[in-house]
Order: structure tokens, then sequence, then C-alpha cells
């Protein structure tokens, strides 16, 4: 190798150093790590516990090369995944230094001593790291011929993950991950020695929201997850790019599958939203597509039995469109919170033109009208060009979060946060009701306010706490605020008004995938794609121009939400619901939701799976899920999410391509036949300049505590992993689900007298349930219980919301 | 053979007084009388004639005391602290907790005068978990010096304050190298930390830190009452200063003994009164088992650190392990290996699977079994093991087994004698 000639000599800039690897001078940001120098230049140094989101540990030794600093060579070899670049610096990787490369070799040796060489059982053989690097940098014959260490195996250190000790080679990426990132240090080093090795706390299993990724990043076949276990071969599957279909984060997601099945998810590497990293459910909550209840061909209702049964999609089409046709101007819909883009396009389209109607709502969950009027003003159209961002949230000085459970909602902000306050940085403050794992592991401040009290508590910041609103004033602070603020009346206003007076910007981070795109398409009684107001007459003109209507037919009154339709249907006032896939039991009144199917003189059901909606529809056109379909996911930031299809030619249809069909039985065409042609149908629509929705105005109230004896107020929100429909058909991962206990503090216990009893039992008028308890640092007077686990179902058995007065009074014995 | 120059011992001078270990012996003999001068000097004048002195780190690697001081932060942003190791576990190294039982007033002495000229208002020390009764003398002289006024707060009317923790550790040989030890301390799993940062700039708590030796600390009060040329008249120009030889094996009378450093084993030998029943020198360490081992041709080898190092070894703690010719050398190595195998803390590839695999190479060779290309093998181990692992420890684990069969190659040869006979190949088919 020649050293380049004086003239073309390198400029060094600002804040970067100019070093020597292998013959090439190269420069290098200052405190850059060797071994990414290296690998920027095409010399990879092999490597085992390095990896560049976590920090650097020395532990396994393969990555030694020789260094010569101010002309002198250091003594030893060094790890060049923990020393930095400096000036001056002359490096001898493998490729040019025997004495590196004897090293190299030297470690690998070592490392496969104790490893059982059993590959061809393994279920990393094939893409395994320690594979690949001992045959690239390794010996071809072994000198070991003594007896290798064993350990019984495999054991399950949680449901889902399972340890083969013997396959370790102990560097520590699985424990710092967990420390590091997660913040769940269920894991660690037992032992010493050759007998060192991971494991877990007797009955502390391995509880962590993101215990997957250990499993991903672990560079031999130690860890492997009983979902996956021993059911394929990397190279027997087909890798395909995908988005995570769970919550508003979108993380990229490789999906891997053989033979029309999914065998398993992967996080991809998206620098901007999730990084390397995806949480369990992502991961591991995809088998719901292949339940037995899976919906597969059109149903409709048989009128001399009752019963559904199996129709052509001629026939079903036809009865629909004709029940509809009939309906038109009477009819609701609802989409549900889990529609890609396109597909809500296309709700949105259909009750637009072939309903005649502005009744469509796609929150199947708490809502109200303030919400609505936020979303309208402040959420649409935001994108990572104009609004907060993952990347924002790291960098912000300060991050407040209200109403929002981060690792329950959207886990992959939570690490964003978690890595932003770890590097001390950024200040993670709370507005919720205790300090929650997500609240510790933020390092965050918890201001706790009673359930419905978070908007008066904002109101009062500047005075009760001004160390946030003079956080928030510095720039680039951010304000997150979950779906759970739709229950607390005037919190949307009083963010707005703190959003205001301190500059910081308000990010609205929904729970569900297909809630942000929902907002974008109109799927909402008062918006109209881009953010048009159904009230203005501009904005219709606009969209009618787009969509080839006549001027003035679009609906011109705004329409119902998603308790006006309920409530119209269950009394008469609408004939007709089309419903995608939502869940009576997530409704606010889940009693009155099912009154409304069941009054209502028709109902088309789109699912996936037979459900709450399916018993009561008249017909059942069945849809594709997301792994059978392309289309986009807009995130929380506004990202699009795009994505192919993962399983072709399965037959199954997407939302956008049924509603299309049944539109053109009902004389209209929607254009939405493909998920390409709806996504450009909706870009025909482009920006508007119209006016937008004023902000809401809405007064924040003080909380009332209850006062008559045995009650208490009501905090609830979901957990990640709980009884989501979703989940289902995955048992490891619901076994990794928190624990289903209520929360009250000791002296709410006493003074409701439950202090003494094992469990509590939380009661309203609609029904009861009864749960273990633990003791947290709620505000008196509160009690706080999962929103859909186990069998706390608190919409279900309660037909409560957060902030409802509920009673209390022990449980008896469990 | 020349004749020992008998020095005045200076570190171990109370230890053969009546009740050495109290404050009143300890007062009677000058005890305390350093810190006093001390306290009217400022902490910068006190590192300087530690600089002075020369002294050097006595736990091993001889690193010099007052430049190591001279690396904390002259501000007090975060607070300081200095931790005395005591975590004595190098095989055959039997110094500090001789000292600490029969004179920890010298210590804490130290301690103080040390933690002042470092502004650091707390000094733990870390002693291993297995010598109770040291732990306990100890706890007893902390406060013995506490209610003397010596610690605590306003030491001796001077406005300074200082507390000494005395900790035990849980018995872990990794535990005496310093950052695993900080670790320990900090209640983790003791294994080395990454450097940098060094613990000057983030150690205990992510605070700046010193981690001494006992002998080191214990050395200074010496040096601030005898300032630093009266140091330097003892040892040599680059290693001055008394040390505590503590010498094991087969000789007439082991024990601790105080000479300057420079003194060679001949020398010792003399002190202790020869070699047990005059059977003669077969092998030696000059600093514990993780320095490699000298024979009779090193017995006039100066050991001080320069000495030991020209020699092809290391001062080490001066851990002097004496064996006579009934002693086989693989078989010692073998049971050294099986101590650095049974000590390895894991963290690192190199010190974990080598010495799991040199231990079973050995084991095999001391039964008998071995083969010649069993010592090639465990030299290519080492090497691959010396100056590869994370710490030290590594490298300390392989130079028994190089040094060993640098001198006695023959002996492990022999020991691949059965194997030889038993794998011969008959002249004749059939005619075993």
């Amino acid at each position: 190798m020649t050293v380049a000639p004086e003239k073309n000599e390198l400029v060094v800039p600002e804040g970067h150093v100019k070093l020597v690897i292998d013959g090439i001078e190269v420069v290098a940001p200052k405190g850059e790590l060797l071994i990414r120098t290296a690998e920027r230049m095409g010399i990879t140094i092999p490597r085992f516990c390095d990896h560049p989101l976590l920090d650097p540990a020395g532990a396994c030794r393969q990555c030694l090369v020789e260094v010569e600093m101010g002309g002198r060579p250091m003594p030893k070899p060094q790890a060049s995944c923990t020393i930095t670049v400096a000036d001056g610096m002359v490096v001898k990787t493998q490729v040019t230094s025997p004495v590196a490369d004897k090293a190299q070799q030297g470690v690998m040796e070592l490392l496969l001593i104790n490893h059982p060489l059993d590959c061809p059982i393994c279920d990393k053989g094939g893409e395994c790291p320690l594979q690949n690097q001992a045959l690239a940098h390794g010996r071809t014959d072994s000198r070991f011929v003594d007896r290798k260490r064993t350990f019984a195996k495999p054991i399950p250190i949680s449901t889902q993950v399972l340890l083969d000790r013997e396959r370790c080679v102990l560097c520590q990426r699985c424990t710092r991950f967990s420390a590091q990132i997660a913040g769940d240090p269920f894991i660690e080093l037992l032992e010493r020695g050759a007998q060192q090795q991971i494991g877990i706390a007797e009955e502390k299993p391995f509880q962590s929201y993101f215990s997957g990724n250990t499993i991903q990043i672990c560079p031999v076949g130690a860890l492997t997850s009983a979902a996956y276990r021993f059911r394929s071969r990397p190279f027997d599957l087909v890798s395909t790019p995908g988005v995570c279909e769970h919550c508003s984060s979108g993380c990229a997601e490789r999906t891997d599958w053989r033979r029309g099945k999914v065998m398993r998810k992967l996080a991809a590497n998206d620098p901007e939203v999730n990084e390397e990293w995806i949480c369990d459910k992502g991961r591991f909550a995809f088998r719901y597509t292949g339940a037995a209840d899976r919906v597969l061909r059109p149903m409709v209702r048989d009128k001399a039995t009752g019963e559904l049964k199996q129709a052509s999609w001629t026939e079903a089409l036809q009865v629909a469109a004709e029940a509809l046709t009939k309906a038109r101007g009477s009819a609701g819909v609802l989409t549900g919170g889990r529609l890609t883009l396109e597909d809500a396009y296309a709700y949105s389209k259909f009750a637009r033109v072939a309903l005649g109607t502005n009744d469509i709502d796609f929150r199947a969950r708490p809502h109200s009208r303030e919400e609505q009027e936020f979303l309208a003003s402040t959420v649409v159209g935001t994108t990572p060009e104009t609004g907060v961002t993952f990347t924002g949230i790291e960098a912000a000085p300060t991050v407040l979060c209200v109403a929002f459970e981060p690792e329950e909602e959207a886990p992959i902000v939570f690490l964003r946060l978690r890595k932003a306050a770890r590097k001390g940085r950024t200040k993670v403050f709370h507005i919720g009701q205790w300090t929650s794992p997500a609240v510790e592991k933020t390092f965050g401040t918890l201001l706790a306010t009673p359930p419905g009290g978070e908007a008066a508590a904002v109101d009062a910041l500047s005075s009760h706490a001004p160390d946030v609103t003079e956080g928030l004033g510095k720039p680039g602070s951010v304000i997150l605020v979950g779906e759970r603020a739709a229950q607390v009346p005037g919190l949307f206003s009083a963010l707005l008004r703190l959003s205001e007076q301190t500059g910081a910007r308000i990010a609205w981070i929904p729970r569900r995938a297909g809630e942000r795109g929902a907002v974008e398409v109109g799927a909402l009684p008062t918006l109209l794609p881009g953010g048009r107001l159904v009230a203005d007459a501009a904005a219709r003109a606009e969209v009618e121009q787009a969509w080839g209507l006549e001027p003035g037919s679009l609906p011109d009154v705004p329409g119902r939400d998603t308790n006006g339709i309920i409530e119209a249907a269950a009394n008469g006032e609408l004939r007709a619901l089309v419903v995608g896939g939502v869940d009576p039991y997530d409704l606010p009144d889940p009693q009155l939701a099912l009154k409304a199917l069941r009054t209502a003189d028709f109902v088309l059901s789109l699912e996936l799976r037979h459900s709450a909606v399916t018993e009561f529809a008249d017909v059942v056109l069945p849809i594709a899920p997301s792994v059978e379909k392309a289309g986009t996911f807009l995130n929380w930031e506004g990202r699009r999410r795009e994505f192919g299809t993962t399983l072709d030619g399965t037959g199954a249809l997407p939302d956008c391509r049924v509603l299309d069909t049944l539109a053109v039985e009902m004389d209209a065409d929607l254009f939405t036949q493909t998920p390409t042609a709806a996504a450009g149908d909706l870009a025909r629509l482009g920006t508007t300049s119209t006016a937008r929705a004023a902000a809401p105005t809405v007064e924040s109230r003080q909380q009332s505590l209850p006062q008559s004896d045995g009650q208490a107020l009501l905090a609830t929100w979901r957990q990640l992993l709980d009884n989501g429909s979703l989940q289902e058909e995955e048992p490891h991962l619901a076994g990794t689900a928190r624990r289903v206990v209520a929360r009250l503090s000791e002296h709410t216990a006493e003074v409701l007298g439950v202090d003494k009893a094992e469990t509590v039992r939380v009661s309203t008028d609609r029904g009861s349930v009864t749960v273990p308890f633990e003791y947290a640092d709620l505000p008196d007077g509160v009690v706080w219980l999962p929103g859909n686990s186990g069998d706390v179902r608190v919409r279900r058995e309660l037909g409560a919301l957060h902030g409802s007065p509920v009673n209390v009074h022990p449980g008896g014995t469990e | 053979m020349s004749t020992v120059d008998p020095v005045t011992p200076v570190l171990t001078k109370r230890w053969l007084s009546p009740r050495s270990w109290s404050i009143q012996t300890y007062e009677q003999l000058e005890g305390y009388t350093a810190l006093r001068k001390a306290l009217t000097a400022t902490p910068e004048q006190i590192v300087q004639v530690v600089k002075d002195s020369g002294l050097r780190g006595r736990g091993g690697a001889g690193f010099p005391s007052g430049l190591k001081w001279s690396f904390m932060p002259p501000n007090e942003d975060k607070p300081h602290y200095l931790v005395i190791n005591a975590d004595e576990g190098e095989p055959g190294t039997c110094k500090d907790i001789p000292l600490m039982m029969a004179d920890p007033h010298s210590l804490i002495e130290g301690c103080v005068i040390a933690s002042y000229a470092m502004r650091s208002h707390h000094c733990f020390i870390y002693v291993r978990g297995e010598v109770l009764h040291c732990i306990r003398r100890l706890n007893a002289a902390v406060k013995e010096a506490k209610a003397a006024g010596y610690l605590g707060e306003n030491i001796l009317g001077s406005g300074y304050d200082l507390e000494i923790t005395v900790h035990a550790g849980a018995g872990a040989y990794i535990c005496g190298e310093e950052t695993a030890l900080l670790d320990s301390l900090e209640g983790r799993r003791g294994q080395p930390r990454l450097k940098p940062p060094f613990p000057a700039a983030a150690g205990l708590y992510a605070a700046p830190t010193t981690v001494n030796n006992v002998e080191t600390i214990a050395s200074v009060p010496y040096i601030i009452n005898g300032g630093s040329d009266w140091f330097r008249r003892m040892g040599t120009e680059k290693s001055p200063g008394p040390k505590i030889y503590s010498i094991s094996g087969h000789v007439e009378r082991p024990g601790q003994y105080e000479a300057p450093l420079g003194t060679t084993l001949r020398q010792l030998l003399e002190m202790a009164g020869g070699m047990k029943d005059g059977i003669p020198l077969k092998f030696w360490t000059p600093g514990g088992s993780s320095t490699p081992m000298f024979t009779a041709e090193h017995l006039d080898v100066p050991l001080d650190f320069e000495g030991a190092a020209e020699a092809g070894s290391m001062l080490g703690t001066t851990a002097v392990q004496v064996f006579n010719e009934t002693v086989s050398v693989p078989w010692a190595v073998m049971k050294w290996t099986q101590f650095y195998k049974h000590e390895s803390c894991g963290k690192c590839t190199p010190c974990r699977e080598g010495t799991y695999w040199l231990v079973q190479i050995l084991e095999r060779m001391v039964d008998g079994n071995g083969t010649e290309e069993d010592i090639d093998t465990l030299l290519d181990v080492c090497d691959n093991v010396l100056g590869r692992s994370f710490c030290a420890l590594g490298d300390g684990a392989v130079s028994p087994i190089q040094s060993g069969i640098k001198y006695f190659r023959d002996e492990f040869l022999a020991l691949c004698q059965k194997n030889r006979e038993k794998n011969r190949k008959p002249a004749m088919a059939g005619a075993n």
C-alpha cells in the first residue's frame, strides 16, 4: 500500500483527527471508536461484545489490533472497540499485522474451546457471528482435546426467552442491553471464571418488554425464544422488510417467513425511529393472523336461521350494497384505530361518497369533542420536518409526559426518553398518578394528580412547579400527550396554553398504529382528508374537484363522533353501521355499543377474525392483516412508514379494495382498488391552504375526590401486554406481561378498610372485579387498575373511565 | 557471601512492642507526630515531599505514589476518595495483613495524611473478607483514633475532617485489581473497569479516587517525619525506601523481613536462616506467583523494581516463595494455574478460557499423560493470553507456566515419557 502523495493531503476538519489504518490515511471525528473508523473504511475487525448502541465493554477481546502512538508502539495489542481515535495514531489490523492476526485467532480459538459446536441444531446456525467470524478469522482445527464445560440446558429465564449457557460467549450484550437500553436489569452475570454465566435472580424472571432484543443481538445461539426455537433455519427463510402494526411508533421490522407462514419478526435498523430495537409485542405478537376464528370467506346472515353462512363475494357485496344504498344518509362508519393510511382513506371516502355522510370516526376508545378539535387544529398535517420526532425527543432539554405512559403505550418512545435521560441532557417530567416503572427508568419526576385532575395540574404548573415551565421554555423542549387525555376535560386546551406560554412543542402519541393516519385522511366527523374542514365550503370544493364529484355533493354538516354514532344507532336514528376493526368492549360504553349493533337494521363488518361485531353483523367481509397487504402507517411523528406485501397470494384483500368494490356495487367510484391506487388518489388531493380548525378552549376543572365512604377515583390505562386481540395465540409472550394488580396508597387502603385483605373488589353499578393489590405512591382516594389485563377489563366489567368514581371494598381471599 | 547490612527497621519497628496495635503504644513510639506536622503544611507541600521521596507503589506495579496523588483534580467539585487496597491476595504475599495486625495506626495515620494531601474527606480500607481478625483490629483502631481526635471532624483542631470506613471484601482475588475493587466497594460484581476514565478522574462513585496499597500509605508518616532525603538513603536510586519482604516456603524461618529495596535473595535467605534442612534451592518467586519464577542463578539479583525486571521478572509484592529441590516444577505450576482458573473473574475471554484450558493440559501432564505437543500448546496459549486479557491478571496467570518451561523444560518433557512409550510402535506387528 502506498501512502497518498503529499499534495493530496487530507484536510482535517475541526473536531477531527487524522490517523493511519493499515497504511491508509483517514480522517475521523474525535471520540470515534477505532473499530468504527476501520469499518467505515471497509476494514471489518471481528467482534462479539461490541455493539454500536451499547457502552463499550472490551470483554471478548476479539477485536485486538496493533496501535502505535506518537511513533511508539503500544506494548500490548489494543481492543479496537474501546480505544478512541487519536491524531497521529498508526493502526495495524489483522490485515497488515501478524500480531493482531494471531491475537484474533487466539481469542477465537479460546472462545471455541467451550462452545458446543452444535451448529447443525442451533437456531443461530447460518446467521451466527461466531460461526461466520470463526470461518473468517479462526483456525481450521482445534488443539483442544480436553473436557468442555457443560451446563444443564436450556433454562427458561422467562416464559419467552430460553438460555443455553454452554453456547454463551459471555460478551454481556444481553446484560448491557437490559441494564443500559431497557433499564430492566433482570439478567446479570453470575459466578466467575469459566463458570461465569448469565442468570436471573430466584423467582425474578426476565420480565422486560424488550427481552426479545437480547435474542437478536446475541452473537451466538445462547438466547432463543420459545416462539421460534427449533422452528426453522435462517437460510430457509425469506426476509421481507415491514412496519410494525401495533403501536404508533411505526418501527421498521424484518419479517422472516416461509411457505406462506411468518416464522419470526426482527427489528430492522432505522436510526430515525426505532434504532435497532423493537418491543416484544412487535416481535412476538403476530400469530393472531393464523387464529382458528379467522374470517376467510365473505359471510351473509341467513334470514331464516339467523346464522352467518359463507357466501360468494358477489352475493355478499350485493347484499351489503343494497342495504347500504337504502340506508344512504343514515349510516355511520366506525373504522377502528388500526388501519393503514390507504385503508382509512378508503373508509373516509366511502363514507362521504358512497354513504353521503360525515358520520365517521376512527376512535374506538373514549374520546371527546375537545380531542377532535385538538387533532384538527394541532395534529393534522404535522410531519417529521415540522413536528416533534424521536430524535427531537432525544435532543430535548425537557420532556413533559401528560396522560401518557410511554413504556406501556409507545415502548420505542420510552426507549428514546430513557436514552435521552440517561445521557443526562434531558429532564423528564410525568404528570400521572404513581411512580410507574417508566417514571423511574426515564429518571423522571412524577407530578402526581388525581385522575381527571391533569388539566388543573397543567394550569397550575407555573405556580406549583416553576422548574417544569422553566425547563419547557428551553428551545427544543417537548410535551408528549397520550390517548388518555381525551378522558380529561380541558386537558388538551390546558396543554395548548402551556405550549403557547413556554414555546414547547406538543406531540400526540396515540396507542394504536392507525390513529395518526386516520386523522390525516379525515376519518373524523369534522375533517376531510388533509385537515380540510367539513364545514368549510372552500375545503369541500377542493375535495369535490379532486374526487370528480358534482359541486355541492359532499355532505356539509359535521357528522357524529363514535359516541354519537353509537347513540344514534342504538335509538334507531341511524339505520346502518359499517364497522372496521372495532372491539365494542374498547368503547366508552360497551353496553350501549352492543345495543347499537343489535338495533341497527344493517351491520356490515369488515373483519379479520370473528368478534363481538361479527356476532351482530348481517354481512361480514374478510380483510387482510398487515402482513398480507401493502400499505403505509403514519406514525405519531407523521412519518410515512410504507411497507410491501409480505405474504403474497393468500387471497386476502385489503379494506381499500373491498370498499372500492362495494362502492362500485353502490354506483360510486373510490379509485382505491389497490393500496397504491388509494395512495395515489390521496396524494392528488395535495395540501390545502383552506382554513384550519380552531384550537379547543375547554375550561380545566379541579377533580374533586369522592366524598362518600368506600369510594375512590379510578385511574386506569392499558398495559403493553394485555388481553389485546392482536396478542392472542402467543402464550409465551403473555407470560411476560406485568402481574395484574390494583394499586393504591397505604393510607387509602386503610381508609377504605382493605389493608387487611388480600384482594380488593372494585365495583360500579355495571359490575365488579376482584384483584390483588399493591401499594404505590398514588394520591389518596385513588385506585389504579390496568385497563384490560386478565380478569380486570375495566370498560367491559365496570363501564368506568379514567377519573370515574368507583366503589372499593375488601375482596376476601383470591 | 556478602554480609547483611542490618537496617534499622522502619515499617516494622513497633511490631515486637507489647500491645503494638494499641494507640498508647503507637503514640509512645512517635505515633501521630507526622500527622501534626502534616496538618501544618499545605496539601501541595505534602504531595511534593512524597514525590521527592521517590516512594513507589508497594502493591506490585511500583507506580510513583506522589505522581499518582498529583493526578487528583485540584478542585473539589466532586468528593475525593482515598481507597486503601488491603485485599492482599497474591499467592505468597503476607505483608499487609501482618502490618495491619501489628501496627494498624501507622496505616491510619498514613490515611489521614494522604487524604489531607488529596483533599479527601472519606477514606475506605478494603480488606479481604477472610481476615476477620484483621478487620476487627482495624475497626478498633479507627475507633481509638477517632476518640483521640485523629479522625472525624476538625482533626487536631485543624478544621480538616476525615471519616475512615473499613470494608470487608467477599473473597475474590480479582478485587485486588483497583478498578474491580472499586466496583466491589460500590456493591457491584467485582470485575475490572474499562480505563480510561482512570480512578483519579472517575473512580469510586464516579468521583476522583486514588487507590493505594497498605504498605505504601503506611510509609507516608515516616517520610513526613524523616523527610524525603532520609527516605532516599535507603534502597536504590530509582527504588528508594524500605520494603517488607514476605518469605515463605523452604527456609528455616519464614516470615516478614524488612530490608531496603535492592536486597538480594542471598541476603534475605541469610536473614531467614538459610534453606530449610539445608536442602538446596530450586526455584523461587520474587514477588508472588504472578511474577515469573527465578532459579538459583538469580540469588544475587537486586530485588528492586529495576533489578527484578532486568532479570526477566517483576518485583511484584516482594512475596518471596522459596522452593527446594524436592518440589516438581510442573506440579507447582499446575497448582498455581488452578488458583488462577479458580480466581479468573470471567470478564474477558483470554483469562477465562485460557486458564480453563491451561489447567486441563497441566493436570493431564502431571498425571503423566502429556505429550510434547502439549508443551508447545501451553506456550502458545500463554502467548494468546499474555497482553490480550482485559486486566493484568491474565498476564500474571501465564507467568509461572512460561517461566517454568523456560527454566525447567526437561521436567515437563519427562512427564511425556509415559505417553511416548505407550505410543511407540512395536517393531514387528503383533510383537507387543
